[in-house]
Formats: structure tokens, C-alpha cells, sequence
């Protein structure tokens, strides 16, 4: 009796389990995979969910913290766990030569709601790599807290490395990316030579060197989605964060941030397919949708600007002058090409730099 | 003297587990206790975390995923491990010293390693992203505790009775679930629940081996610890110390009744 | 055997004793197969990859063969024919985007290399292959100077061996000079985080036994009824999920946590105090976490201890501390060798609770192994770290079994 109970037992489990593992292998499910916290959730309301309803297809959206490394040991496994996913211009030049990337068919973009065709609608860096369909203009800046800044504004990037003037942790994202280029700027370096500066040893070693001033004042931070957190109750009185979600905390959590301008570094962000994946043509219908005029007029909801003219019919004007595009002069454009070449080597210094 | 600092560790071991409870109500998004929690305000306490759970389709995948992963390595641990240690726990055994440390390394062996290995062997086979492979990595994590509760039970198990029983006539089938597994089913119970708890609670292999579709609790709990803190995982939290107080009070009952069963035998 | 038995049946019954192993053998061997297939074979299989590594020799294979004889000459270039080759291979692979694996592979042994290898790889792709065959080389070459580097070309050979012991000497910071000597690296780190990690476990080891020492023998002295209700909050910590854990820890230790605003509430501290993301934060959530390991196989011991012995010593005159020490202390040492070893050998190979709540400080040397799987991808490092972790761990668990045996390890 017992016996029996225990072998239909058997049974049963092992007939779920097929329909289980034929289950995992959805045809229609797609994984796309952003960055998380505010620019996640408004990537979720205009563009994930307005598709899930139009075409019926599920869409299991991950987190990540950026970078190509994870991306890279799918590709090189062969593991190929997601299909679609949000890249940093800064890591796309690399992504795409390196061969993790689908090459996407720009000629199937759709034109933009007033009808002018994608190839004009876009802007000319958001089609710019053949991997990747630009997705928004965001950028890189610092932010304090007015609460526990004390007496004296940051105006500049310099401020953020001066900690006489401005004592107090700041948060740095744990990359070379940004911060290389920050340390340069802050020790005086003009703005069209960082990059050029960069690719010499003397250079390296001079940003390495700014950034070790104020080692002891650093903490290292993953995610984006951890910035606005730090500067809010995680002890850190500036914080180097993605203007949206620092434009989010203010704008919809009432918090005493204040943003910098000075020396911030515009970047695009693009939807991308990854190499490999058995889904490519779903993820590519994604791609378009999510890249048409109205989902991406949905991105300045945190002022992130989009990449296509089509879609400011769409904003609301009172939002444009906090757009990164609104404050060109103040910044510096990141070079995908650079670090395409350099990331690889200035990774690795950064760190043994960071161990020492 | 020695009783204060006794109870002083006490307090050291089971205050840090208690402190989410109280937390997991905070209505503020903190990990802190505000001041309106500290002056009882009922405002400031709220059982929206708790809600949070149950509208967030991650975390319903996730509990999905734990239970179901659970459930088939613990299927897989429970039934070989249990076949092994009846074996070993027999002095004829052949090199039953060599083979017991092989079969309980994987208790002992840095999952980091474990997982790194599984990694690069797993996707070999298309095992890594996959339900099987997870389930494959967790039972053989989990074997050694069920060897080791199913051995303590066998421990003074009289042999003779088997020999007896198949003697008589009795089929071997029979003989197991007629004469060993009625004195042996408390250690397969708590080797079961062991092996579950360390499904349940792994997150280093799931890392490294399982997919998105395969995300577990733990795993949740560890991207949300890295990336967002927020009080869903205080919530989370609250309900696994449930979960573990009544896995404990579950292996109390068992060992007090293998106790009785021990001594009714002998 | 009595000597009255025949041969026969002494045949016999050893015939019996072989088929009794035998069938105890098979209740085993279902188990024996699966742990070898799901455990030791992946094991089996990062200790291989740690030392080979056919990457880059399948990437610039003609390149390797045609280097071959040159390697004995230190400060010489490869001919010209290596070097028209070399830029041929390399202007392929720029073509399949695969140039970017062998900028990262040669990078490893070389640091600079890559954004030499790429940027020159960017320009070949556009170049006729007749023109760089015609060219000799000199195209590669005028490139950029540090092709004129012969130490470069011996990294390349060096990077191009499919067995290789480069791995294990970069785990323990050493590296081979051009002319094949074992030389210590410009950077040491690895075994910097070797020493800390077993420091910081020796640590840890050390205040879980100081902790758990004066509970144990509170427990083990208590009545039954008490002691029993007593461990329970040894065992729920014991039976409670890490990941809760870990949680509480960053819930007390936070800048504006439970810790920090009861200090400042009393008025000792006016600052928050930096407690999380620091080897503090790794060192005390990890104490947290092993304790139950130690208290466990202490109090199964001290339990067992029959204090009449302690009492003679002291109805004889002996004073209380150098009997305690000399009479009731080495009769617990099986049960604190046990827990020391136990939480010895979980904590040097800790990963998660690190990684949480260490911060940059508080990593211990799995979480560079992690990071070496996950960031750098530098899966040959991370096996070969791994590897000398495994052989560090074996040790201690012989250790283990020498000394407590494995069947004598308790659960709960």
C-alpha cells in the first residue's frame, strides 16, 4: 500500500517534471534586461508593458549594473540567458566589435509617427553602431544633498575632489569609466584633451593618482539604482549618479538634491540583441516598438531625452531645459571608441588600483 | 557571572534575527526604526511590504521557483541519499572511509568552487539556465546531510532483522519498506528536510547556473540587497524565520520520537 | 576461521561475504555516480581548465607555428614572414569581430596590449591583403612602437601554449620574465587575500570559540528542561536561511541603522558611525553566522563531561582557575577542535555574506574568485585560484577526518 502510494507519487512528480522543463523553454517569452530602479520602471510603463498588450508576448525584465561582462560570459559560454538588453553607449563600441551583439536591421526601423522616415528621425549617434537602436540622452553627473553638504555649494568637478572644502564620502560607480576622465578633468585637464590624454601611460597613472587623493573618502557602488540611495540615508554627501534618477528622487520623493552640470559626461543609451539568442526576431520586433516616437517620448518622464525628433510632439516643453541635451556645453561627450580600446587594460588597472 | 555572559551570546544569536520582524512593518521605505515606530504610532506601521510580495510577479516567480526546485532535488537527495547510507552504515562495507568522504565533500567543498565548477561543466550539457541543472546541482548538494541523519539513524540497527525478514521469505522491496523504513523514517525525514532547507537557502549555484526563469528567493534577496534595499526583503525575511521556526519545531518532534523509537527497539 | 571447516565451505562463506559487499556496494554505487557526475566532474573539470588553454592558439594558429624557433632569441623580432602572418590573422579576425578575444587573451600576459591589439586590428580590417603582404610588416610595425617591443611578440608566443602554468603563477603573483625565469609580480595582491582570508577566518574562529565556550558550558550545566529551551535560539539562528542573515546584519549596521541611531539616541556618538561595507561588517555577521557551529559540538561534548572529576580536583586542594584549566579544558578539546575546524573551513571559503556586507575591505578571496567568474572574466584565474583554495580546503577536511572523523559529524 505504501508502496504504491510512494511509486504514483514517483510518478506524478516525474510527469510535472517534463511539463516543467518543456515549459522552461517558453517559445514566447522574451528577457530583456535594464538597469533597474526609476529608469527601469519608466522603461516598464512606456515601453514593456504598451508592448506586452499590443502583441500578446510575455516579457521577463532583469536588472543588471551595466558593464559587458556578464553579456560576455553568455556569449562565450554559449549559456545565452537574455535576449534583449539596455547598453551604455561607453560599453557598446566594445560589445558590438567584440562580437556579443546581433548586428540590428536598421532599414526595418518604422518611420516616426508624423511620418518622417527612422533614418532622419533619429539622431545621428542613436543609429550611429550597427548594434544598437538609441534609446535615450542621458548622462553621468554628481549630485549633493542639501541636508548634509553643509555650508558650502559643489559647483564644480573639482569640488567633488577637493575634500578640505567639501568633506564626506562620495559615491563613485566601480569602474575606471567616468571616474578616469572626472580625476583628469578635476586636476585641470581641458575637456578635448582627457581622451587623448587618457591613452598614455603618464595620463592613466595622473588619473589614478587624483582618484587616490581621495581614496579613503570613496564608497564604491555596483548599481545605478544605488545612487540616489546613498545620497539619501547611505552616508554619502555626493553622490556620482544617472541625472534621471536623481531628477526622480527630487522631482517625485520632495529630496534636497541638488544636481551639477559641470563636467558631465553625455552618453546614449541603446537597445541591443544579444548574440545568440533564439529569439532574435521577437527581440527585434521589440526593438522597434519600444523605439518608436511614443514609448521613447515616455523616457523624459525623468528627463532623460529621447533620440528621436518625432517624439517631442509628444513632451511636455516645460521639462526640455533639464534635459542633458539643454546643457551640452557644460559636459563632455563619452567616448565609446575609447574605451572599446581601453576598457579592457584600464579595467584591469583600476583594479589592482582598488586592491592595493 | 557565567550565566549573564551565556545569556548575553544568546542575545547576540537570536537578536539580529528578530530585529526584521518589527522592521518589516515600517511604512517608511527604511531599514531603520523611525521615531513614530518607537512612539507606537499605529501610522507608522503598515503591512504594505507584505503586499509588495504578493503584487510582484519576481517574487511569485521566485517562491514558485523555490518550492519546485526544492521539492524534485530533495526527491533526488532524499532517495539516493538514503540507498547510500544503508550501504555505508553496514561495517562490511568496502572502503566505506573513502567513499563517505567523497560522498559528504560536497558539504565541505567552498560552493564558490562548486559553482564555479558547475558553471563550466553544466553548460557543457545545456544544463546551466535550465530547471535540471539547478535541481541536478542542489541534490547533490543536499545528499551528504540526508547520508549523515540516515546514518545516525541507522546507528545500533540489527541487522539481523533483515536477514531475518528476507529469510522468512519476504521480498527485498517488502523487507524495505516493512522492516528498515519504519525504524529509519525519522533520519530520512529531517535528512529530507535538511536537503530541502539547503535548496531553499542556496544561492552561490543559482548565481552562477540558473537563468532568469530559475530565479529562487535567495537569489532575489541577494540582487535586491545589491542593488535596491528596500522593506519587501525585511518582509521576505520575516516569513523565512517563520518558515525556519516551524522547520525546527518539526525536527524537535521527530528526534523526540526516533529517541522513543531507539529505545523501544532495544 | 575454526579449524573444523572445509575448504569448501571457508570458500563458501568468503564467496558469501564478497556477494554481501557486493549488494552493499550497489545500494551505494546510485549515489557514488550521481556525486562523481553533478559534483566531482565539475570539480574535476576547473582544475583542468586552470591549466589548459587552447584560446589563443586557435585564434592565430599559423602565427604561433611560424614564431616557433625564434622564442630561444630574447631581444630579437619574429621575421618578417611572422609578422605579415601575424597582421593577416589578425585582420581576419576583425573581419569575424573575434580580435576583441585575442586583445583580452594576450592583455592577460602583456597589460597595455589590448587597445594596441584593437586600434591596430580597426585599421588592418580596411586594408588589402596584398598590401599588407607586400608591406612586409612594416605596416604593423609603423602602426604603433610597441610592436617594435620584443617582449610583446614573447608574450604573444607565451599566451599562444595550450598547456600552461601561467594561471597558478598569477594566483600566487608571480609571472615569467621574457627570458622563461619565475619572477614576482609588480603587483601583489593575490596572496595578500590569501593571508587575509585566513586571517580573517582565524578571527573568526577565535570569537566564535570565545563565545560560544562560557554558553556551552551553561547549557551543558543547566537542567534538561532548560538547556532544551535554550537551544532553541542557538538552533533557530541555526535553521534560519543566510540570506535573512545577512539582511539583519545590513539592517543594523546601515549608516542610519539599528546600531548607529541607538548610539545616537544614548549619546555616545554624534556622527554615524562607518560600520557596514567594512572587514568590521564581514567579520561580525560572519561570527553571527557560525556560532551555531561551534556551540553545537562544544555542548555534545561538555555535556558528556562528568564534573565529579572537577569537583575531586577541588575537594584536593586545587584552585579553581588552574583546575579548570588543567582538569575541565582539555577534556573539551574533541569538541572545540570540532567547531574550531567546522567554522574554519566554512568561513575560508565564504562568499556571500562578504560580498554583501563587506564593502571593498571585507572581501575575502572567494569574492575575487567571483569576480574573476563574473567581471573580469578571467575563468583560467578564477580556476587556478579556486584550485589552490580546493587544495587549502582538502587539507583541512583530512585534517578533519583525522582528527573527528567524518561520521561523526552532527547536524542540529
Amino acid at each position: 500500500m505504501k508502496t504504491r502510494v510512494s511509486s504514483t507519487l514517483l510518478v506524478a512528480s516525474l510527469f510535472s517534471a517534463t511539463t516543467l522543463f518543456s515549459a522552461a523553454t517558453h517559445a514566447d517569452s522574451l528577457t530583456a534586461v535594464s538597469f533597474g530602479g526609476a529608469y527601469g520602471a519608466t522603461q516598464q510603463k512606456h515601453m514593456l508593458d504598451p508592448f506586452m498588450e499590443a502583441t500578446g508576448h510575455e516579457i521577463l525584465f532583469e536588472n543588471y549594473s551595466g558593464g559587458i561582462a556578464e553579456l560576455k560570459a553568455q556569449v562565450e559560454s554559449g549559456n545565452i540567458l537574455w535576449d534583449v538588453i539596455d547598453v551604455e553607449v561607453i560599453d557598446l563600441e566594445r560589445a558590438c566589435s567584440e562580437g556579443l551583439l546581433e548586428p540590428f536591421p536598421m532599414d526595418t526601423l518604422p518611420p516616426g509617427d508624423d511620418g518622417t522616415p527612422a533614418m532622419e528621425d533619429f539622431s545621428e549617434e542613436a543609429l550611429a553602431n550597427e548594434c544598437g537602436v538609441g534609446n535615450i540622452v542621458w548622462t553621468v553627473l554628481f549630485a549633493y544633498n542639501n541636508d548634509t553638504i553643509g555650508s558650502g555649494k559643489p559647483m564644480t568637478v573639482a569640488d567633488l575632489f577637493d575634500t578640505e572644502m567639501f568633506p564626506g564620502k562620495r559615491a563613485l560607480r566601480k569602474r575606471p569609466q567616468v571616474n578616469m576622465e572626472w580625476a583628469l578633468l578635476a586636476d585641470g585637464v581641458a575637456k578635448d584633451e582627457v581622451y587623448a590624454l587618457l591613452e598614455t601611460d603618464e595620463g592613466q597613472q595622473r588619473a589614478l593618482d587624483k582618484l587616490a587623493s581621495i581614496k579613503d573618502d570613496i564608497i564604491w557602488f555596483d548599481s545605478w539604482s544605488q545612487a540616489p540611495q546613498l545620497l539619501n540615508d547611505g552616508g554619502a554627501v555626493m553622490v556620482q549618479s544617472a541625472n534621471g534618477r536623481i531628477f526622480d528622487a527630487i522631482q517625485s520623493e520632495g529630496k534636497p538634491f541638488e544636481m551639477v552640470w559641470d563636467g558631465h559626461l553625455y552618453d546614449l543609451d541603446v537597445w541591443a540583441v544579444v548574440k545568440g539568442t533564439k529569439k532574435k526576431a521577437l527581440a527585434e520586433e521589440f526593438i522597434r516598438f519600444a523605439t518608436g516616437s511614443k514609448p521613447l517620448s515616455g523616457m523624459p518622464d525623468i528627463a532623460y531625452g529621447p533620440t528621436r525628433q518625432s517624439s517631442y510632439a509628444y513632451v511636455d516643453p516645460e521639462i526640455i531645459p533639464k534635459l542633458p541635451s539643454s546643457h551640452l556645453d557644460e559636459g563632455l561627450k563619452a567616448s565609446g571608441v575609447f574605451w572599446a580600446d581601453y576598457g579592457e587594460s584600464l579595467g584591469e588597472k583600476f583594479n589592482e588600483w582598488l586592491l592595493e | 557571572m557565567l550565566s549573564a555572559s551565556a545569556y548575553l551570546v544568546l542575545a547576540f544569536l537570536i537578536l539580529p534575527i528578530l530585529v526584521v520582524i518589527p522592521l518589516s512593518f515600517n511604512a517608511e521605505p527604511f531599514f531603520s526604526f523611525t521615531p513614530g515606530m518607537l512612539a507606537l504610532e499605529p501610522d507608522a506601521y503598515s503591512l504594505k511590504w507584505y503586499q509588495e510580495i504578493i503584487e510582484d510577479d519576481k517574487w511569485l516567480l521566485a517562491i514558485k521557483n523555490s518550492f519546485i526546485i526544492g521539492f524534485f532535488a530533495t526527491l533526488i537527495a532524499t532517495t539516493l541519499g538514503t540507498l547510500a547510507a544503508i550501504g555505508l552504515s553496514n561495517p562490511n562495507m568496502p572502503a566505506q572511509r573513502w567513499i563517505m568522504a567523497v560522498l559528504l565533500s560536497p558539504m565541505i567543498v567552498p560552493l564558490i568552487i562548486t559553482a564555479a565548477g558547475m558553471f563550466f561543466f553544466y553548460t557543457q550539457f545545456n544544463l546551466a539556465g535550465s530547471y535540471l541543472g539547478v535541481i541536478i546541482a542542489h541534490a547533490a548538494l543536499g545528499t551528504p546531510f540526508v547520508i549523515i541523519t540516515v546514518n545516525a539513524a541507522l546507528a545500533g540497527f540489527d541487522y539481523s532483522l533483515v536477514h531475518a525478514s528476507l529469510g522468512l521469505g519476504a521480498k527485498p522491496g517488502y523487507t524495505f519498506f516493512k522492516v528498515i523504513m519504519p525504524l529509519i523514517r525519522p533520519g530520512v525525514i529531517s535528512g529530507a528536510l535538511f536537503a530541502f532547507v539547503t535548496s531553499f537557502d542556496e544561492v552561490v549555484v543559482v548565481l552562477f547556473l540558473a537563468g532568469p526563469e530559475q530565479r529562487t528567493i535567495p537569489r532575489q534577496m541577494f540582487s535586491g540587497l545589491r542593488e535596491q534595499i528596500n522593506p519587501t526583503i525585511l518582509a521576505v525575511a520575516t516569513l523565512l524565520v517563520i518558515v525556519s521556526a516551524l522547520l525546527l519545531l518539526t525536527l524537535e518532534y521527530l528526534r523526540a520520537r526516533s529517541e522513543r523509537i531507539r529505545l523501544g527497539t532495544q | 576461521m575454526p579449524a573444523h571447516l572445509s575448504i569448501k565451505e571457508i570458500a563458501d562463506s568468503q564467496a558469501q561475504l564478497r556477494r554481501k559487499k557486493l549488494v552493499l556496494f550497489a545500494f551505494t554505487l546510485p549515489l557514488l555516480l550521481f556525486v562523481m557526475l553533478a559534483f566531482v566532474a565539475p570539480i574535476a573539470t576547473m582544475l583542468y581548465r586552470s591549466v589548459y588553454h587552447p584560446t589563443v592558439a586557435q585564434l592565430i594558429p599559423q602565427t604561433l607555428k611560424q614564431m616557433q624557433g625564434w622564442e630561444t632569441q630574447p631581444d630579437t623580432l619574429p621575421d618578417s614572414d611572422s609578422l605579415v602572418t601575424f597582421a593577416l590573422e589578425l585582420k581576419s579576425l576583425a573581419g569575424e569581430r573575434r580580435s576583441g578575444k585575442l586583445a583580452e587573451e594576450i592583455n592577460r600576459v602583456f597589460p597595455g596590449a589590448s587597445s594596441l591589439i584593437k586600434s591596430t586590428a580597426r585599421k588592418l580590417k580596411h586594408l588589402d591583403e596584398q598590401e599588407i603582404i607586400a608591406s612586409q610588416g612594416t605596416i604593423l610595425l609603423d602602426s604603433h612602437k610597441k610592436w617594435h617591443n620584443p617582449a610583446l611578440w614573447h608574450a604573444i608566443a607565451s599566451a599562444g601554449e595550450v598547456w600552461t602554468s601561467r594561471y597558478y603563477l598569477t594566483a600566487l603573483d608571480l609571472q615569467l620574465s621574457p627570458e622563461g625565469a619565475i619572477e614576482s609580480r609588480d603587483t601583489r595582491i593575490y596572496l595578500k587575500l590569501y593571508w587575509k582570508s585566513l586571517r580573517i577566518a582565524l578571527l573568526i574562529t577565535l570569537l566564535t570559540a570565545v563565545l560560544a565556550f562560557p554558553l556551552s558550558y551553561f547549557l551543558a550545566n543547566a537542567s534538561s528542561a532548560k538547556a532544551n529551551t535554550l537551544l532553541v535560539f542557538v538552533l533557530l539562528p541555526f535553521w534560519t536561511s543566510l540570506l535573512v542573515r545577512t539582511t539583519s546584519w545590513i539592517a543594523l549596521l546601515q549608516t542610519n541603522g539599528v546600531v548607529n541611531s541607538t548610539l545616537k539616541v544614548l549619546g555616545i556618538i554624534d556622527q554615524p558611525l562607518e560600520l557596514l561595507y567594512t572587514e568590521f561588517a564581514t567579520v561580525i555577521s560572519m561570527t553571527h553566522i557560525l556560532l551555531p557551529f561551534m556551540v553545537l559540538p562544544l555542548y555534545s561534548v561538555m555535556k558528556n563531561i562528568d564534573p565529579s572529576y572537577f569537583r575531586a580536583a577541588l575537594s584536593l586542594g586545587a584552585k579553581p582557575l588552574p583546575a579548570f584549566a588543567k582538569i575541565y579544558f582539555p577534556m573539551t578539546l574533541p569538541g572545540l577542535s570540532a567547531g574550531a575546524l567546522l567554522v574554519f573551513i566554512i568561513s575560508i571559503g565564504y562568499y556571500i555574506t562578504p560580498a554583501l556586507v563587506g564593502g571593498t575591505d571585507g572581501q575575502m578571496i572567494s569574492n575575487i574568485i567571483a569576480f574573476h567568474m563574473q567581471s573580469s572574466n578571467n575563468w583560467e584565474l578564477a580556476a587556478a585560484l579556486g584550485s589552490l583554495l580546493l587544495v587549502l580546503i582538502l587539507a583541512l577536511y583530512w585534517l578533519y577526518d583525522r582528527m573527528v572523523g567524518v561520521n561523526n559529524i552532527k547536524l542540529g
